[in-house]
């Protein structure tokens, strides 16, 4: 089910206030969250947001297409190097 | 024979099942299109006139988006995801299921047909 339209997109409250200051003070800073599970909204393009995936944390650079997407869903959480025995 | 959107009809089915024949119309978009022409579900693609054919074309050019253009639109679609590199992007570059399904067995559909892996050791039964 998806999430009511009443509530509009959840994006973490801290992590909203990273971006603010991010974007007021023009550097470049790579903002770390655990928060995979906030909406990438207008206002994070062409930041640089580091997700964590459990181990470490992803760097991420936000363009436009992914507006409308998850953080979480660009820093994957498993890492498949292929089966046993299979060779290359 | 009529031709609609560069696809030749079957003649001898029912109008409501020969226009599900074009990429991007099934049952309910054929019935939806047949009704604001006014011609009869059941008439049989051989027997519309011209100027019957003539609506069905203005609306399906009108309303719709079919075969070519609608699919070049679910390309564009699947390559926006394979481009920022999201979770659905990946699964669609390696062949997997995007929505969650298992894949220890099963998903044939987007794995393929089975590769058997040689020397692959056996379940133990029981």
């Amino acid at each position: 089910m998806s999430r009511s339209l009443k509530k509009g997109p959840y994006i973490n409250y801290k992590l909203e206030k990273k971006i603010q200051a991010s974007i007021d003070s023009k550097k470049k800073i790579v903002i770390k969250t655990w928060s995979r599970g906030s909406m990438i909204s207008p206002d994070f393009v062409g930041q640089t947001v580091a997700v964590h995936n459990g181990n470490k944390f992803i760097p991420i650079y936000v363009t436009e297409n992914m507006v409308g997407h998850k953080l979480g869903e660009f820093a994957p959480t498993r890492i498949f190097r292929g089966h046993s025995g299979s060779k290359k | 024979m009529a031709r609609i959107a560069g696809i030749d009809l079957p003649n001898n089915k029912r109008g409501e099942i020969g226009l599900t024949y074009i990429y991007g119309l099934g049952r309910s978009n054929a019935r939806k299109i047949l009704l604001e022409a006014e011609i009869s579900f059941d008439k049989k693609v051989q027997d519309w006139t011209d100027e019957e054919q003539t609506r069905i074309r203005n609306i399906i050019t009108e309303k719709y988006k079919i075969e070519g253009a609608l699919r070049s639109e679910v390309q564009m679609n699947i390559k926006r995801l394979m481009d920022i590199g999201c979770y659905r992007g990946i699964r669609h570059r390696s062949g997997l299921p995007l929505r969650g399904q298992r894949t220890k067995n099963n998903a044939r559909t987007r794995k393929g047909k089975k590769k058997t892996v040689a020397n692959k050791k056996k379940a133990p039964k029981g």
